[in-house]
């Protein structure tokens, strides 16, 4: 590893850490989903009613670490702060692990 | 700009999927013939800088969140082709692990920022760039590059959500997935990105490219060689 790129390394390790302003400043200002991304209660607000189309399609998949919280619905702020830096950390695991691995069939292809 | 699952109707998100496969073939082969061990760091790097950047929700306050994306940076650094496989890559792991986006709507939203938004971000960073090197001009371009690169992805997000009351409605005339029509949905999503969102993610544009400049200027995919090649 070259000096710069274990700089850059160091840079996003340092993201990771600071990944909970992402929940703690929409918090403090009360904003709320993106637009467009909200769930069935919120939706049923909004307009009254669930469409019947995306009701059937909204639960199609159950993520495993839904929200980026360990905790689930109800954790406290200590748990979704911890699991948002965890998930931060788990999200890079991931991108390299899966970069590798098709780097790896690309290549192999390739020569 | 994740559209989750139910938002949209088949007729649109299986169209999406067979364009965004189109897309990870097409990305692939061309990787291939660049790809070389030393680019394989960045491209992990890049996929990680884009699933964190993207934790960064920017409140407005009272209103709903947005984010960055880094697809923009990504296509400038590494090249437009693989800002495609790693922001899919990016894309895919938020659905499937973390819940963020739809399974069904994942060809959609790698259409949208991973595909529409790295193409634009680059077409926009050389045309404004023109011929020089550095400088004022290469840092308007940059920011002009994300802050465009997000905008024209966050208005095909609203195009996809605001044709479904126009191709699905239930039998009482009631739409059957995302509920506003493009009259909502296009301002909604243009005005938010326009003052908020897009701003940040042509700043980070811009100061990413800064230091690239300053510390591995020959990496930077779109003022080398490679890209007159393609």
């Amino acid at each position: 590893m070259t000096k710069f790129q274990k700089k850059l390394w160091i840079g996003l390790l340092i993201m990771a850490l600071l990944t909970p302003l992402g929940i703690l400043l929409p918090e403090k200002f009360s904003a709320e989903d993106a637009w467009g991304e909200w769930g069935i209660d919120k939706l049923e607000k909004l307009l009254g009613f669930v469409p019947e189309g995306l009701k059937k399609l909204t639960d199609i998949w159950k993520a495993p670490i839904s929200d980026y919280n360990f905790g689930g619905e109800g954790a406290s702020k200590a748990v979704r702060v911890l699991s948002y830096i965890a998930s931060g950390f788990l999200g890079i695991g991931v991108c390299i692990l899966i970069v590798f691995i098709i780097s790896r069939s690309i290549s192999k292809h390739g020569k | 700009m994740h559209i989750p699952d139910g938002y949209l109707g088949p007729q649109t998100y299986v169209p999406l999927y067979g364009v965004s496969i189109g897309f990870w073939a097409i990305a692939q082969n061309r990787i291939k013939k660049q790809l070389s061990l030393k680019h394989v760091p960045y491209l992990a790097m890049a996929a990680a800088f884009s699933f964190l950047i993207q934790m960064f929700n920017i409140p407005i306050p009272g209103g709903t969140t947005g984010h960055a994306v880094g697809a923009g940076v990504i296509a400038i650094l590494l090249g437009p082709w693989t800002a495609v496989l790693a922001v899919s890559v990016v894309l895919i792991i938020q659905a499937v692990v973390f819940g963020d986006g739809g399974i069904t709507a994942i060809g959609a939203n790698c259409f949208n920022m991973a595909v529409v938004m790295p193409f634009v971000s680059y077409g926009v960073f050389r045309f404004v760039k023109g011929k020089s090197e550095g400088g004022p001009r290469l840092a308007v371009a940059a920011f002009l590059s994300g802050y465009l690169g997000l905008l024209v992805a966050a208005l095909f997000t609203a195009f996809e959500l605001g044709i479904q009351p126009l191709i699905a409605m239930g039998a009482d005339g009631r739409p059957l997935y995302a509920p506003y029509p493009l009259s909502i949905a296009i301002p909604a999503m243009a005005v938010e990105h326009l003052f908020l969102f897009g701003i940040a993610e042509g700043l980070v544009t811009m100061l990413l490219l800064k230091y690239f400049l300053k510390h591995e200027h020959n990496l930077v995919y779109a003022l080398s060689g490679l890209s007159k090649t393609g």
